[in-house]
């Protein structure tokens, strides 16, 4: 009796512990938000205290700079061709390898699987090599083209089943009503798959704001650099302003915190659904 | 479709298993052709340009000895190969990577689970905690070095607490000394990642009919009995899955430990990696048909693991998933 009502009722120590592990997870991000708005005497003296009195200079000095800005920009257009780029691409193969019926399908889809199983990191020196050929070292396209070819993997598994699960009826009704395939792909498939297309468009909108390997190797010229690269040089260069480096740290990861949490179930609908196959 | 949605909620494994396109009566013709082609093109074209060819050409430049200047000309054959094998900084970074693959399956995996099942309970607010706890995992990596350099400094706020409590022996310098640094590292990956098992493992229980565990119940087994006998054994796929993505990652670990252990700390602190020798001896070092050939060695060493894995370790999913149904 006594196990049932522990099962259902969430007692005190499931409380305590989901306490605890909430505070243990947010604990350095807050540290990181709250320390931002301290001095550096402050921090030096006591490095686990609170800000005593509140100093707004730090996230002000962020904010007014140039370089905040500049980078935001960077990693705005990146992060957005990219996220449309590969939603297109991605909804596109997709809805061949789901409802077309050809030789090669397997192999196209295997390609793609393959791709989940290696991060950039494998491929990044002679990817460096490519792009400075293609004259696009130090340039946005070369980090937002990389970017789309290496999440394509992750957006097709996650759309295939999404796009086979749309009813067979419905692409019968509309080639009775003379829909050409593509005329269904556009009106029925597209409308049908956005709650897919965001999941898949926010991973990669999140993966592409919070990307360094790639832009470490493409981007050396500060006018280019993205904000996880303008974390980095910013912490270097203000090594001893550590207030000023946690004002700037906390700020840029504003955006990533944002998309997630407002579509917080989609994302962890889409990979857990990508997990089951 | 009952029976494939049935063992979809039994099995839920087979991670690379394409799904069975619907046969179509006739043969394809020459306008569906064009549609499959343009459809599919510009995302195979991108793919095989960006992700295929670069794994390519890192075979063919780690054969020469090259700085990246104009095309390679110093052909070496196996030397850098023999190199990076016979090298003892490329011995410690693999033997750390083998360590970061043991523990992060062993410290997550336990940690995950019990917190999934705590969680899994009646909680109110539970749509929040399910946010909270993957904050880590969504903020860059760059941004959790930082903060974490920060944080186990000497004179940082680990310490500053530690002290404040009258715990100074357990002050350490955390990220510098070379007996520790490695489980520091631990600790910030755990930090970081193990929401990301938490909401996966959370998702596999969801799918657990409740029937099970309210039979399991009426026949007197204690709430810890049904979470062991069915709980864990439904869960086997999903926990499967997460440990292919967990070793898959360790095994490229590269931004955390570049930004700590470059930036803040000597790199010499027994934190190197695959990837962060690969970068260092490779790119910074100007060497890049050296760097090429360490990516050949990463490659493999990832590839047969994750073969290795799914041929005796994801295969039973694979193969329940074939026989479930019945």
């Amino acid at each position: 009796m006594a196990t049932a009502t522990h099962a259902r009722r969430g007692n005190p120590v499931v409380y305590a512990a989901a306490l605890a592990l909430i505070g243990v997870m947010l604990g350095p991000v807050v540290y990181i938000i709250i320390g931002g708005f301290r001095t550096n005497s402050q921090i030096t003296t006591d490095p686990a205290g609170l800000p005593d009195p509140w100093q707004f200079g730090n996230y002000a000095d962020v904010l007014t700079g140039d370089t905040f800005w500049l980078q935001v920009t960077n990693s705005t257009i990146v992060a957005v061709i990219t996220t449309a780029g590969v939603v297109a691409l991605g909804v596109m193969a997709s809805y061949v390898l789901a409802r077309y019926h050809f030789r090669g399908r397997g192999a196209m889809y295997a390609l793609f699987a393959a791709g989940l199983m290696f991060p950039p990191t494998v491929a990044i020196t002679p990817l460096y090599v490519l792009i400075k050929n293609l004259g696009l070292v130090n340039t946005l396209p070369g980090i937002i083209l990389p970017q789309i070819a290496f999440t394509l993997p992750t957006t097709v598994i996650i759309l295939v089943p999404f796009l086979q699960a749309i009813p067979k009826e419905l692409e019968e009704a509309a080639a009775i009503d003379r829909c050409s395939r593509l005329g269904f792909f556009w009106r029925m498939v597209l409308p049908l798959s956005v709650p897919g297309l965001i999941t898949v468009g926010i991973l990669a909108f999140v993966n592409s704001w919070n990307s360094y390997l790639l832009p470490l190797f493409i981007l050396n010229d500060q006018e280019a650099f993205t904000l996880p690269l303008g974390v980095q040089a910013f912490a270097s260069q203000y090594s001893v302003d550590t207030a000023k480096v946690l004002a700037f740290t906390s700020l840029s990861m504003i955006p990533a915190l944002v998309f997630f949490s407002l579509f917080e179930r989609r994302i962890v609908g889409g990979l857990t659904g990508a997990v089951k196959g | 479709m009952s029976l494939t949605t049935d063992s979809r909620v039994r099995d839920g494994g087979g991670v690379t298993a394409p799904p069975p396109a619907r046969p179509r009566r006739r043969g394809i013709g020459w306008a569906q052709r064009l549609e499959i082609a343009v459809l599919s093109g510009p995302a195979v074209l991108m793919f095989v340009g960006f992700v295929i060819t670069p794994v390519l050409l890192a075979g063919y430049y780690g054969f020469y000895r090259w700085k990246g200047f104009g095309p390679p000309t110093n052909f070496v054959g196996f030397d850098n190969y023999v190199t990076i094998l016979q090298d003892k900084l490329f011995h410690e970074a693999l033997w750390h990577n083998a360590q970061i693959v043991v523990l992060s399956l062993v410290l997550q995996g336990p940690i995950a689970l019990v917190f999934a099942l705590l969680l899994n309970q009646k909680l109110r607010g539970q749509s929040i905690i399910r946010v909270l706890i993957f904050v880590p995992y969504v903020i860059s990596e760059v941004i959790v070095g930082t903060a974490w350099a920060l944080l186990l400094q000497t004179e940082g706020a680990v310490n500053g607490i530690l002290r404040s409590i009258g715990l100074d022996g357990l002050a350490k310098d955390w990220l510098a000394n070379p007996s520790i640094a490695i489980w520091t590292l631990m600790l910030i990956l755990t930090w970081k990642y193990v929401g990301f098992a938490v909401i996966l493992f959370l998702a596999g229980m969801q799918n657990i009919p409740e029937e099970l565990s309210e039979a399991a119940a009426m026949d007197g087994a204690s709430y810890w009995q049904t979470q062991w006998r069915i709980t864990l054994p439904l869960l086997g796929p999903t926990i499967r899955i997460w440990g292919f993505l967990s070793i898959i990652g360790a095994l490229q670990l590269f931004d955390l430990v570049y930004i700590i252990w470059g930036q803040y700390v000597a790199s010499t602190a027994g934190t190197s990696t695959m990837a962060t020798y690969m970068v260092s001896e490779g790119r910074n070092a100007g060497n890049y048909g050296y760097g090429n050939a360490v990516a050949v060695v990463l490659f493999f060493i990832s590839m047969i693991i994750a073969l290795v894995y799914q041929r005796f370790v994801l295969r039973r999913d694979t193969q329940g998933a074939l026989t479930g149904g019945r």
